[in-house]
Order: C-alpha cells, then structure tokens, then sequence
C-alpha cells in the first residue's frame, strides 16, 4: 500500500506536549474570589467610602498598567488580572476613609513605580501593594492613621478612632495591663479593645480588608484547597507572632494575631509568589521572619503596626532566603 | 511470589491526563507487511552500527545488515526478505540524521525461485538456532543478547548486552522489570504484560542465569490491574526472591531512578553513577520478552509493539510491526487520519519528540506514534518567570526549574550547572507541565545541557590533543 501523500505542516516543539492548562490570569481570578468574603466584610462595616476606596484603586491600577506598557513599547498586560489583584490588595490595605485622591496617587505608585519600572510581573522585588501603602503612610500619615469607625454613620458624633493595635502597644510598658487583659471576654469598655468575636467578625476599626478573621480564613482555606498558596508561609507567619506574644507579654496573643494586617498580611500579601521564596523550607523562613519582625516593630518600633513593614523588609533578603534554602538534588552527593 | 504496594515515594511528580483508554483495550495487531522499510543504523543509545550491506543486495529476515560498533553499541538485522534499493541518510524522530537501509520487501531475487513476502508472512525458519537456556552457559546467553540486537525498548536504548554484563566489582542485587508506562496515552507494554506474560517469565529466568541470582521486582503501575493479574498467573510458582510491586500512578514513576526508589528505597547518587551502583538492574517489560524470544525461539529484535493513539487517527491501536515501518504505513493500519493531525508525535507527550513528516520510521524505541488535533495542542509563551513555585514541586530530581530557566535565559550556564545542578535534569518535562507562564523550562534545560556537554567535549579533545603532542 503505497503511504498517502501529504502536504501537511506538523507544529514542531520541544517536549513536553502537554499541559495542565494552569494560567496567571486563573490564579489571579482564584485570588479576587478569594478576597471577596472580606472585601463584603469590609463594606458592609464600612459602607460606601469602602465601596468609592475600592473602585478607586483597582480602576487607577488597571490603567496605570495599560498607560506604562504603551510608554514602554511592551504588550498589555492588564489581561493577566495581576493589576486587579494589586488593586484590591492594596485598598483593602488602606483605610476606608481615606481621600480618594491619596488612594490615586497610591495606585499609581504601586503599578508605575513597585511594578513596571522594574520591568512587570515577575521582576518586581517588593509586594507592589504593601510598597505603596509604605509610601502613603509617610507621605499622607494622618490620613493613614485614621480609621472610620464600623458603622460609623450611627454615630455622627464620632466617627473615626485609633485601631487596638494602638492601645495594646502601651500593653507591652506599663505592668498594670496583665490585669486588664481581658484573655477573650467582651470588656471593651474597660480594656479599650474589642472582644474576641468582634475582632473575628470584623468588627472593629480598621483597614478596609483587615477587620474580618473570618472572611480572610475562608478566602486563605479557598486559595490552599485550588493550591494557589501552600500552608506554609500563613502558618509560620501566624504562629511565629502568636508565639512571640506569648512570651513577649502584653496583649494577649489571639488579640495580636486578629488584630492589624497579621491575618491579611499572612495569607495574602507575604505568600505573593513574585516576592517570596520558592521552596517550601524557604516559605517556613520567610514567614518567620515576617511574624517576628512584625512583633518586633510593635513593640520597640515607632509605629503601633509593623506587617507592612516586617513583609517589605523580607521581601527584600527574599533572594538570599532563596539561595539559603535550595532544594538538594535527589541523589545528590554529601560534600 | 506475592504482590506488594510501594514503600516509597519520590518527591515532586505531576499527574498529566492519560487518555490511555483510546488503546488500552485493543489487543495487539501484527501490520501487514508493508512494502518498504526503513532500517536505521543507529536505533539504540550509542554508535550507530555499521552498514555490512550494499545497494542491489538480496537480505533474508534477521540477517546481520549493520556490525556492532565499538563497545556500547548494537547490531542491526533485516526486519523482512527484501533488496537493498538505498542506503543513505534518513532523519530520525529527533531530526538526527543517520545511515538508513531502504528496504523493498517486494522485490524478488532472481533465480531464487522464492516469492517476495509482501504478504505479510513472517520469514520460514529460525534465524538463530533456538538455545536451552536451562542448559546453556551465562556467556553464551549473553552472546545470544548481543546477537540478537537488543536494547532497552523502553525509550532510551541501551545495549542490553552491555547492561547484563557488569563490571567487575558490581553485582545486581535486583533486577527491576519496567511496567509502569507512566507515559499518557501509551499501552505498548501494557498489552505487552497482559498477552505475553509468559515470555516474560521466560525472559527473567533467563536474565536471573546471567546476572546472577538476584531478587526480582516487577513493577507496575496501579492503573493496570488485568496486567498485574496476568503477571500474577504467570509469575505464581517461580522460584526465588519474586515481587510485583504495584506503584501509585504518577508521572515519571517509569523514570528509571525513581523506579529504583520507588520499588527498593535505593537512590541512585548524581551522575557518573549508575543503577549498577546501587547494586539494580532494570530492564523494560518489552526488552525482557524480546530476550526470552531470542533465546527459547532464536528470534533477533526485529519487531515490536507501538501504540498509535491520539484524536487524530481513526482507530487507535497497538501494533506490532517491523523496526523500520514508516509512520505513514502505521497511520494507514489505523483507518488513516481523523481530521487534520495538527501535532505528531513520536513517544509520549510528556518526553516524545515532536516530528515534521510521517515518512520517518519506527526504530527499537518508538514505542507510541501520536497524532494530535490542534484541540490537544498548546501554545508557549515567553513570559516572565513569576516564582510560583510550581515546577519546583513538580520535579522529580529536587532541582530549582524556575532558577534554571532564569540563568538560561541570561545566559548563565555557569551557575545553572554549579548552583542549580542542571546535569541531573532527567528532562521528563513536569516543570514545564504546571507552569502558569507556559514557559519553555524543559527547553532551556536541554539546552543548558547541550551547552556543558559540548564545553566538556572541548575541553576533553583539547586535553587530548595537548597530551598527544
């Protein structure tokens, strides 16, 4: 029989040919769905201001990144959802009430400046979210210390206050605090921080995304059952901060935890996967470091919250927690 | 006898879809004999075999065309009656290009009085005389391995002869049958175990004569219960140290060190080292029956069993057909082409080699002919490498793809060799296979180390040229 003549033009290359068919754009989608729960958490303690800071950022982060790769000749990237992420990270990392002018300027620092500069994703060395809001906190401090209160327009009178966290930072000085640490009962007025359910739920003052334990929970367990995140950087974070509390004194670890930009730092800002380490012995260190400096900063450091600061700080030894923490090739020899 | 599940898993590993129920059930077909083949000289790792034949000459089945060629290399044997119309240079599924034998299976020698076997009959009589390996010694049954031409059918293609045969100092204390076909949509050595366990059998009782005794271990995947059944049948008054050990389906659990792991806990160090090393031998379930048929029957390697799969072909099937067969002779025993093939591939989807013509054709190796619809094709990319993490969980040798991509990619081989071990690449394509980028990982591992063996050959003829002087 003689063989069919074909004129056919087979596609050539390298193996292997196939693929599990995962892409940026679907973990980044993973990601949004993920903060859904505590971006509704945060609206509805927060009400519209969340809803205009929300909007603001993603919108300013999308066309900032559309803007940057025209002017740098590259192809639009606004497709992978990476900006959207950085948008909705960094507004849920911001208070509800700031001037959406500052959220602006904000936006477009953390796409122009921690992102594209540095030639897009994948090359940015530190978290563009948290790098922007370091950058608003100094350059627009009072507005990024002052936080609305959960269902503020109850009360007109007062509407904006300080976090816990401000309060438990006195908790680490005066030695007349071991007595007024509630240990999770609902003593607000006494103690001058929530009690264990509404820092769970959320409510309490705070960034937009950082209130609610809950919602951040369920958002974490939805990234580690699509294997988005691995447990480990979450679990060395918050572990390594509740550990630290517990013999460091002061506020009761569980207050520690719930409280500031632990619970979203942990699960959603240091397991970016740009600025953090590849291996899973890598992960357990960078998320020590995180917990452990981020308590340092709260009770030594000027500033009543250090996650932002602690995670941008590890962001940036993230290469050599890299080089230190390299896999060992499966046979390889002792030296 | 008994069967057992495996101890040991190795770390990484990906789980690619298997579709391997397209030829799972299709029992073994012997292709009618096509009318031209095209026997390569170099269808086993090593030199290629040199060609004893010339153009116009009249070969009977098994007789030797091409001589062995230096030390790990094999012998070549006419696959069917026939005349030599060419010998020339014929490409094989990696692009290589490399001496060919074209055979006319139709042409009838003068004189002869004999008919040209087109019809599909396999050659009258035996080629080798039939040995009792009972009787037989250890060296004459290694000659009879060497005789016969047989390699590794698994992918790679060792000399089997040079494998069974040890350095001194070295013993194998477990010989390991290859079953585990982790490859998706290849059921070659699936049908293999199902219908030929028996030759199997013959075939490890006749390797145990030569290496010496040694525990054997069978290994199987878990998704091959009728194979581990039959094995079962076959293997269950052998005498001696005799375990099926049935292994978890993943991906590259047929890869030969991760077999050693997986079936005796033993880990092979980094290269120079060996399987011989660690004191294992393993062989592919198709070599093994292929030895016991070149000694019980006197039959040289010339055939073997290859499943064209794949949504572009009409029916997919298994099909045992002379090392040489074109493609396109293959592709035609299976109703032909399904829509328009937008891929073919030679081997697997994970390791295959991904070819331009169905004029190439079979070797000793090829143990699956793929033909894909443009619906299974993926595009790469070249997008930045975002540390997700998820090739670095997925290798199988421990190494960092994601650092080896990016040194690649600046052109630091360097580092990709010393800092990241890019030499213990097995290159079984699983960083490629999760990566959200689509990035060519598995590219630039090849060539990082293409790169370094060709800095070593410089380096290597320099020193010789300089000791020479």
């Amino acid at each position: 029989m003689k063989p069919k003549e074909t004129a056919e033009h087979f596609i050539l290359s390298s193996s292997p040919h196939a693929h599990a068919k995962s892409s940026v754009s679907r973990i980044m989608l993973d990601v949004v769905i993920a903060l859904l729960p505590t971006t509704a958490a945060g609206i509805w303690f927060f009400g519209m201001p969340a809803v205009w800071t929300i909007a603001t950022c993603v919108t300013t982060c999308i066309v900032t990144e559309a803007l940057c790769r025209l002017a740098m000749k590259r192809d639009n990237t606004i497709g992978d959802l990476s900006a959207v992420v950085t948008g909705l990270l960094l507004a849920l990392n911001l208070p509800a009430g700031i001037p959406l002018w500052m959220a602006v300027v904000g936006s477009v620092f953390a796409i122009g400046v921690a992102k594209q500069v540095f030639g897009g994703l994948g090359m940015n060395p530190f978290n563009p979210a948290l790098a922007a809001r370091a950058f608003m906190l100094i350059s627009f401090t009072g507005p990024m210390t002052t936080w609305l209160k959960p269902f503020w327009w109850r009360t007109p009178d007062a509407v904006t206050t300080a976090t816990p966290l401000a309060t438990m930072k006195t908790w680490f000085v005066a030695e007349a605090t071991a007595s007024a640490s509630p240990h999770g009962l609902c003593d607000k007025a006494a103690t001058g921080i929530p009690c264990l359910w509404d820092m769970l739920i959320g409510n309490m003052p705070g960034c937009i995304g950082e209130v609610s334990a809950i919602a951040l929970a369920i958002g974490a367990v939805y990234l580690l059952v699509r294997k988005v995140i691995t447990w480990h950087i979450p679990v060395a974070f918050i572990a390594t901060v509740f550990v630290y509390s517990l013999i460091a004194g002061g506020a009761p670890a569980m207050a520690q935890v719930l409280t500031g930009g632990v619970m979203i730092g942990a699960c959603f800002m240091a397991t970016d996967y740009v600025t953090s380490p590849t291996t899973a012995k890598g992960k357990l260190v960078f998320g020590v470091g995180c917990g452990a400096l981020c308590m340092v900063i709260r009770q030594f450091g000027g500033y009543p919250e250090g996650c932002s600061f602690a995670i941008l700080i590890m962001n940036s030894v993230c290469p050599l927690v890299n080089r230190w923490t390299q896999p060992k090739p499966f046979g390889a020899r002792k030296k | 006898m008994r069967t057992v599940k495996s101890n040991f898993k190795f770390k990484g590993g990906v789980h690619p879809d298997y579709n391997k129920e397209l030829a799972r059930d299709k029992a073994i077909e012997t292709l009618p004999l096509p009318a031209e083949l095209v026997v390569s000289m170099s269808q086993h790792l090593g030199a290629p075999a040199k060609c004893i034949v010339k153009v116009g000459d009249f070969v009977k089945r098994g007789q030797l065309i091409g001589e062995k060629n230096g030390f790990i290399s094999v012998c070549v044997r006419a696959p069917a009656d026939g005349k030599v119309t060419a010998i020339e240079k014929r490409p094989g599924p990696t692009g290589g290009k490399a001496d060919a034998v074209i055979l006319d299976t139709t042409a009838k020698e003068e004189g002869s009085g004999e008919q040209g076997t087109g019809n599909g009959e396999r050659g009258t009589g035996n080629v080798l005389p039939p040995l009792d390996w009972k009787a037989a010694s250890r060296e004459d049954l290694l000659k009879r391995v060497e005789e016969a031409g047989i390699c590794g059918m698994g992918g790679a293609g060792f000399p089997t002869a040079v494998k069974l045969n040890p350095p001194p100092g070295k013993r194998c204390e477990y010989l390991i049958l290859n079953g585990a076909e982790c490859e998706p949509y290849l059921t070659a050595d699936f049908r293999v175990m199902l219908e030929r366990a028996d030759r199997i059998r013959v075939g490890v009782e006749i390797m145990r004569k030569i290496l010496g005794q040694c525990a054997v271990r069978i290994a199987v995947e878990a998704n091959k219960p009728e194979a581990i059944a039959a094995l079962e049948k076959a293997f269950a008054d052998i005498e001696g140290n005799v375990e099926i050990v049935v292994l978890p389906v993943l991906y590259p659990q047929g890869s030969e060190k991760h077999q050693i792991f997986a079936t005796v806990g033993r880990v092979v160090p980094e290269p120079p080292a060996l399987p011989i090393d660690v004191g294992c031998v393993v062989e592919n379930v198709g070599t093994v029956a292929a030895i016991a048929d070149a000694v019980e029957k006197g039959e040289p390697l010339l055939s073997r069993v290859t499943t064209v799969s794949g949504d572009a072909v009409a029916e997919p099937k298994n099909i045992l057909a002379p090392c040489g067969t074109k493609y396109a002779d293959l592709v035609a025993f299976c109703g032909g082409e399904k829509g328009t093939p937008a891929k073919v591939i030679s081997g697997g989807t994970m390791m295959g080699f991904a070819v331009p013509s169905l004029e190439i054709a079979t070797t000793r190796t090829t143990s699956g002919l793929l033909l894909l619809s443009k619906n299974r094709v993926f595009q790469y990319g070249s997008g930045p490498c975002i540390n997700c993490g998820r090739c670095v969980r997925a290798c199988p040798m421990n190494l960092n793809p994601a650092e080896i991509s990016k040194a690649v990619e600046a052109d630091d081989i360097q580092s990709a060799e010393v800092d990241y071990h890019v030499m213990d690449c097995i290159e079984c394509g699983a960083c490629s296979f999760g990566c959200p980028e689509y990035r060519t990982i598995t590219q630039m591992c090849r060539r990082a180390k293409n790169s370094i063996r060709a800095r070593i050959a410089a380096e290597k003829a320099k020193a010789a040229a300089a000791a020479g002087k």
